[in-house]
């Protein structure tokens, strides 16, 4: 297996995701075949070739900073799971 | 032919002679619905009384005397991962099942502007990731011409609706091939535009490099018209490029003949399907036959395509879906002691298994250790596969092959295994990396009667010669008058 147990406890707690005991060998054995298969790009040669993230020759693109019409405070909120006095409302973050 | 039958040019024209009027077309539509919609299951949201109203407004407006557009009084459905205001725009996807979008998706500012009747939002893989359509977390759709088969995905919704006549036409989204493939396993025509072609602002991200909206119709004619309405630079959207757009249906012409067509020998190769191998070779003998000239050509890199597409694609989806964490939209997770608890649990609760599989290959590729192995290779392995395209149209026009391997396979037949899934996307993905055009129009049956697509690749912004190719071959074949036998025909 290229998947190790701690790869995979690594991965979820960047994904922010729980792995549920009874799924751990599942996904780990389903992200292994995936990523064997991934290993036929170790063929190709890419020396001297530049990774290419997006297809359209631009880099930036910008804009005047004029302030426009923007999305309405109570509109913005209204699919927030929890909201007080006009913010969006977290579990505690800092300590005391 | 029933009006919940006829390509939308054609009700277009009876709307302008006033031989229907769009009340009676929405109602025929919606009585469709009542009919088959329990089999086909191709909406997630159906605003039938909306779009009564907006039928009756159209019919007024012809009354007065007044010109109608394209669009104007035609039922259509929306991929419900398109923000459309007011309406609820799940994603197929639990964690966002109460979410009603505050704005509009350019494209729908676009439509809107032309009165079309929306019926409702489609089904779909949950976040488009999928090709099948069986990884929405609310219901299965049925494929129309046999509803123990897949649809097809991520589109799937969209491109059964058309099939089933529950819509005149429809708009999808294809990151790597969910517009071309389900209108392939439908009997449907289905274009995704060059990369920048349309705006994706309020298209619910899933990877920002290979996304891309398209429309899915019941011929090619319609196809045209439709990218007329949603191409186009949008300031909301910096990758849209601000290149004039041209009207798309002077290329709607009978003519072939000179045009260099290429076939990729890459794209005939192991695990394709008899059928399909055989009905689009037919099809590039009947191109020839029109007057093209037939060149084969070479693809080098195209196996893989499919590793570079699963790399970059859940590296992108892995940051995009980084944002449902329970605190601007979407569910949240009870009972959580802190932030990050509150987060993961949410996440785990409230997504699906593929979205999961995806979003963890995707932080595995980027994570320190891996990156260079995997991401970054990927992303080398993309200039190749988009230089291979270059190279090949420096020698023909467009390119054709099949949109997929197989044709519609029975619904639970591939969903356990990911990686056969993957690969069933080798025809598809190579255009999202490339950022080409491409649309999959009919071209026959396997032997169980079911539809096959042959997909034609055009050049970056050469949508008119894909399309002038497609209506040529679509115009020599009756397969666009075809419809699936469903219900009461």
């Amino acid at each position: 297996m290229k998947v190790t147990k701690k790869d995979m406890e690594n991965v979820a707690v960047l994904s922010r995701l729980d792995i549920p005991a009874d799924k751990e060998a599942q996904y780990t054995q389903q992200l292994n075949d995936v990523l064997e298969y991934f290993d036929n790009l170790s063929a190709v040669n890419t020396d001297d070739i530049k990774p290419l993230a997006h297809v359209l020759p631009i880099s930036n693109v910008f804009r005047e900073d004029v302030v426009k019409e923007s999305l309405d405070r109570d509109l913005a909120l209204s699919n927030a799971p929890l909201k007080e006095d006009g913010y969006f409302k977290v579990p505690k973050v800092l300590e005391d | 032919m029933k009006l919940f039958e006829q390509p939308a040019h054609v009700l277009h024209d009876m709307l302008v002679n006033k031989e229907i009027t769009s009340l009676e077309l929405t109602e025929a539509v919606l009585a469709r619905i009542d009919e088959v919609e329990g089999d086909v299951k191709a909406y997630l949201t159906i605003t039938r009384d909306e779009a009564i109203a907006q039928a009756k407004a159209v019919d007024e407006k012809i009354a007065r005397g007044e010109t109608i557009s394209f669009l104007e009084g035609i039922p259509g459905a929306i991929k419900d991962n398109i923000c459309t205001k007011g309406v609820k725009t799940t994603c197929a996807s639990k964690i966002l099942q109460n979410f009603v979008a505050p704005y509009d998706a350019t494209v729908m500012t676009k439509l809107r502007e032309q009165n079309p009747v929306i019926i409702g939002k489609a089904n779909m893989d949950e976040f488009a990731m999928g090709g099948s359509t069986e990884n929405s977390a609310f219901q299965k759709t049925g494929n129309p011409w046999n509803t123990d088969c897949v649809p097809g995905g991520s589109s799937g919704g969209s491109a059964a609706a058309v099939a089933a006549g529950t819509a005149v036409w429809a708009l999808g989204s294809d990151t790597g091939g969910s517009i071309r493939q389900p209108a392939s396993f439908c009997g449907v025509v289905g274009m995704k535009p060059t990369y920048g072609r349309v705006s994706r602002y309020g298209l619910v991200a899933y990877a920002s490099s290979l996304d891309q909206i398209g429309p899915i119709t019941k011929d090619v004619t319609d196809c045209a018209h439709i990218l007329n309405i949603i191409s186009g630079r949008d300031e909301m959207d910096s990758t849209s490029v601000n290149e004039e757009v041209p009207d798309f249906t002077k290329a709607l012409v009978e003519d072939v003949k000179g045009l260099k067509v290429g076939i990729p020998k890459e794209y005939f190769v192991k695990g394709m399907d008899p059928d399909v191998e055989k009905t689009v070779r037919e099809a590039v003998k009947k191109l020839e036959e029109l007057g093209a000239e037939i060149v084969e050509i070479s693809l080098p890199n195209t196996d893989y395509a499919i590793s570079t597409y699963y790399l970059i694609s859940p590296a992108e989806a892995a940051t995009n879906l980084a944002r449902y964490d329970g605190v601007s939209y979407g569910e949240r997770a009870e009972d959580a002691a802190d932030l990050v608890e509150m987060m993961t649990k949410t996440r785990t609760q409230y997504l699906g298994e593929e979205v999961k599989r995806r979003i963890m290959i995707g932080n595995y590729a980027l994570s320190a250790g891996y990156y260079d192995a995997y991401y970054l290779k990927a992303l080398k392995v993309r200039r190749l596969i988009k230089e291979d395209f270059d190279k090949a149209f420096e020698q023909v026009d467009v390119i054709v092959c099949p949109t997929a391997p197989t044709p519609a396979y029975k619904i639970g037949e591939k969903i356990s295994n990911p990686l056969e899934m993957y690969l069933q996307d080798a025809c598809t993905v190579p255009l999202n990396l490339a950022g080409l055009p491409g649309i999959s129009v009919p071209c026959g049956y396997s032997s169980n009667n079911m539809p096959i697509g042959l997909q034609i690749i055009g050049k970056a912004l050469d949508e008119e010669t894909i399309l002038r190719v497609a209506y040529t071959y679509e115009q020599s074949q009756s397969f666009h008058n075809d419809r699936a036998q469903l219900g009461g025909n």
